[in-house]
């Protein structure tokens, strides 16, 4: 047992993790409840657990919770709730882009690292910031306009 | 549980999940209302009213992902007279919801939704005459409007007053008028979904996040080699790790712990000896496999005389299309939870099938029907019979082994490796034209896996590992269907070959059959044209006699400003058509594509895509374009990409490196023309608009490069093996 303390979405966690090389995505879903992030491959392959380390997409499939310490995680779950949702999401929402919507949480964080570091990306730059993330119902067009539609460049 | 309010609110979404729960559990369980019905020919079997005058609707058909959540409650407020703000929809609960057959081949508005929408003019009616005794006003005098009964004159009498938490007691009324559709209100309109705001947030509950009190982690642990014998197991080897049990039930390998990682890690770090495979084909091999059959040939269509016909044509030509094995691929690998205890059962599952499986489920546990409750909760897309009634019987087992709650998620290598596959297709076309460039003569032959007649459910991995018996069979859906040319064809003979097994064990998968089946037709009418020196759109004109399918085809075609000529075109940009009347009586559907190939890398890409869409009465125009847009792009993956690579052991391609997926950078831009007809009852939307995609892509590389694709997928080593 290791004791581990990650600072997710603002709040320090002190946590026990049986060991130190789990992931940090099972960390996340298990032991602190935010199932927002969602096992699709666990090889980083398909970007349905991403979230963001110190404001870049990572997968957090990959990334063994103990690494992610003094690091800062944000979670879809950070970004609003289906109540009060954020900007990003609420372009989401605008757009009904989500069928299934397993991949969406996912989606929306590898957005939201596009958008800090490009607020105002074409509809080829979203498409390649999103290359790493695999919807299986079909909805990138949805996807690809609600991020331009948060970003204004629809 | 499983009960899912959701009120639309001024414009905002706002979802409520209301999970009641038991003292002992947060497991999501309600208990059944006492005398509640499921007859599905008593109204009370769907629909509940409150004593708030709130309704509950009580669906067999479930939400996928599909947007049944929204559009069938949008059909019964139709009747009801209010929005949907009222409406609460439960689904897919054995104790809770009627049969209505599993959610599948397009019948969630189609049968599901409609008869939904007559339970509801029923209780329309009900509640009239109840209000009409109670205000001793004419029945003519009064309407039902926003959750009241409203006389003339202004008396009013709230639902909720009228009949709220008793029973309405009377039987489904086939004859109950339904609203004429130019008074709909809500039929039609483009209603968001409930679901995709906590979807959105990250909050919606699958069924990957469920947690029940007790529940332990369990995973299995499949063979090196399908149909390998489990020979020995070497239990010292997830010692270390602590905690873990390990359940062995003959061949079935699995290990169980108080957490999923424990759970997952001891999974691959458990050392076992199997015996050798009982062999399979590879994926090399199926075509020739198929083709060996021995075959059952069954004549599904004959007119007039193909084979004369062809024997005497000077213009006659024949071609063979290939269809592989393709996975579900569903992004989420299947995922359940069974709490298996004291000869009862309750299982938490992505079933589109919950009340077949109960069935199930009983049968493979010894249990009693009535001890055995399923409840649905959103898994990961699916588009057919995925793994997810494999993963529940994997969670039964483990958890009547352990005697508490288990939830098994299947890893990647789990889902591409062992979910039931969309079956080959191998077929065989010859046509011929006449003089006057009309398809004179057509002959389709098609060798394809046969379905097995009133097979209760597909035969499950974990049940035939632990030898319990089940029917053997396969199942694949409608395989057969829209082998046939959608045109006039004087002579025409459509052959099956039918095979009494298949490569690997196979199941449904979105629209079963008729995306190869029109993938070969479409393509072949393009061979045909192209013989006859015509243009594709012009000459599929010529021949279709149904004014349905003229209007889609040349609304397709004018989504993407299309210029005639014979096919090949100059170079540059091509363009394709194709289109299908799906199972010859349901939605018509074309599509037009532009795509261009880079000979070089023999990649294709797909510029635009048009597809106009008849599926008679629309309920939520949003919804349907959705699954326009997931059946195209979910096509385009399996044409361009995808294809089960199978040793003679095992399945080789176990992540989306070897089973890649469309990506972002191969979307193209996507135009839908919806043809409402909304005095037509629906006909469904989930399925038909797939069936066009790949032969409108081949048409459009045939129109752009002058090469003729026939073998799925249209990878870039097959493209520039056609420039030859």
């Amino acid at each position: 047992m290791a004791r581990i303390t990650l600072t997710v979405n603002d709040r320090e966690r002190a946590l026990d993790v049986r060991d130190p090389g789990e992931p940090l995505l099972f960390v996340l879903r298990n032991q602190l409840g935010l199932t927002g992030a969602k096992y699709g491959c666990g090889v980083g392959q398909c970007g349905a657990c991403t979230v963001l380390v110190d404001g870049e997409a990572v997968r957090s499939c990959l990334v063994p919770a103990g690494s992610a310490a003094g690091r800062a995680v944000t979670t879809v779950e950070h970004l609003g709730t289906a109540e009060r949702p954020g900007p990003l999401q609420r372009a989401f929402i605008e757009q009904q882009a989500a069928q299934c919507g397993y991949c969406v949480p996912g989606m929306v964080m590898s957005a939201a690292a596009l958008l800090r570091r490009n607020p105002r990306p074409t509809g080829d730059e979203v498409k390649r910031a999103l290359d790493g993330n695999l919807c299986r119902c079909g909805t990138h067009q949805r996807i690809i306009d609600a991020v331009l539609l948060a970003a204004g460049t629809r | 549980m499983n009960r899912r309010e959701f009120v639309f609110s001024g414009g905002a979404l706002v979802v409520a999940f209301t999970w009641r729960r038991p003292a002992a559990a947060q497991a999501p369980t309600e208990a059944a209302p006492a005398g509640r019905t499921l007859a599905t020919d008593e109204v009370d079997a769907f629909l509940a009213i409150g004593a708030d005058g709130r309704v509950t609707i009580y669906s067999g058909k479930v939400d996928l992902g599909q947007g049944l959540r929204v559009a069938i409650p949008q059909m019964a407020a139709e009747e009801l007279g209010c929005g949907v703000e009222r409406i609460a929809f439960v689904e897919g609960d054995t104790a809770l919801t009627p049969d209505q057959g599993p959610t599948a081949g397009s019948t969630g508005i189609m049968r599901g939704g409609v008869q939904i929408r007559q339970a509801a003019a029923t209780a329309r009616e009900a509640l009239l005459d109840l209000a009409a005794a109670r205000l001793a006003r004419p029945r003519a005098e009064l309407a039902l409007v926003d959750g009241e009964v409203r006389a003339t004159g202004g008396a009013s009498l709230g639902i909720g007053e009228l009949v709220g938490g008793r029973r309405l007691g009377v039987k489904l009324d086939p004859k109950a008028p339904l609203t004429n559709p130019a008074r709909f209100r809500v039929i039609g309109k483009p209603l968001p979904r409930p679901d995709v705001a906590a979807k959105v947030a990250g909050t919606h509950r699958f069924v990957h996040d469920v947690v029940v009190a007790g529940m332990l982690h369990g995973a299995v642990v499949r063979p090196p080699a399908v149909g390998a014998k489990l020979v020995e197991v070497d239990e010292a080897s997830v010692a270390a790790i602590g905690g873990v049990r390990v359940v062995r039930i003959r061949d079935f390998l699995g290990v169980v712990a108080a957490a999923e990682w424990d759970a997952m890690r001891a999974a691959r770090a458990l050392k076992a000896r199997w015996s050798d495979g009982t062999g399979l084909v590879g994926d090399a091999g199926v075509r020739a496999w198929m083709k060996k059959g021995p075959p059952v040939d069954e004549t599904l269509v004959k007119r007039g005389d193909a084979a004369a016909a062809l024997a005497g044509a000077a213009k006659r030509i024949a071609a063979e299309y290939y269809w592989p094995m393709h996975s579900h691929a569903s992004l989420g690998p299947s995922c359940a939870i069974a709490d298996i205890r004291e000869g009862e059962a309750t299982i938490w599952s992505a079933s589109q099938a919950t009340h077949r499986f109960r069935g199930t489920i009983a049968r493979l546990l010894g249990l009693a029907r009535e001890n055995v409750r399923v409840i649905y909760v959103d898994g990961a897309g699916c588009y057919g019979m995925n793994g997810h009634d494999d993963a529940a019987a994997d969670a039964a087992l483990l958890s009547r082994a352990v005697g508490k709650p288990v939830r098994v998620q299947w890893t990647r290598e789990d889902e591409l490796g062992w979910d039931p596959k969309g079956p080959p297709q191998l077929l065989a076309l010859e046509g011929a034209v006449d003089d006057d460039g009309r398809i004179a003569a057509w002959r389709t032959r098609m060798w394809i896996p046969r379905a097995t007649a009133n097979l209760p459910s597909m035969p499950l991995l974990g049940p035939q590992a632990a030898g319990i018996e089940q029917v053997p069979g396969l199942s694949t859906g409608l395989i057969s269907q829209n082998g046939n040319p959608p045109y006039a064809v004087a002579n025409q003979e459509v052959v099956v070959h039918w095979l009494a097994d298949a490569p690997l064990r196979p199941s449904n998968l979105r629209a079963p059959g008729k995306i190869a089946n029109g993938f070969a037709v479409e393509s072949f009418t393009d061979e045909l044209a192209a013989v006859a020196r015509q243009d594709a759109l012009a000459f599929r004109l010529a021949g279709l006699g149904d004014p349905r399918g003229i209007e889609v085809v040349k609304r397709a075609a004018a989504l993407i400003d299309w210029q005639a000529r014979p096919s090949p075109g100059p170079g540059g940009v091509g363009r394709g058509i194709a289109y299908l009347h799906y199972k010859n009586n349901e939605t018509y559907v074309a599509i037009a594509m532009e795509a261009e190939v880079d000979r070089r890398s023999g990649a294709i890409r797909v510029r635009r895509v048009g597809c106009a869409h008849d599926c008679g009465l629309v309920i939520n125009p949003d919804g349907v374009r959705a699954q326009i847009e997931g059946s195209i792009l979910q096509t385009l993956s399996r044409a361009l990409f995808e294809e089960v690579k199978f040793d003679r052991a095992r399945v080789t391609s176990v992540d989306f490196a070897s089973y890649p997926l469309l990506r972002f950078p191969d979307v193209p831009r996507i135009a839908i023309d919806l043809v409402l007809r909304q005095h037509a009852p629906p006909l469904g939307a989930g399925e038909a608009a797939a069936t066009p995609v790949a032969a409108a892509l081949a048409n459009a590389v045939y129109d752009a490069a002058g090469i003729r694709l026939r073998d799925v997928p249209f990878t870039r080593e097959r493209v520039r093996a056609a420039f030859g």
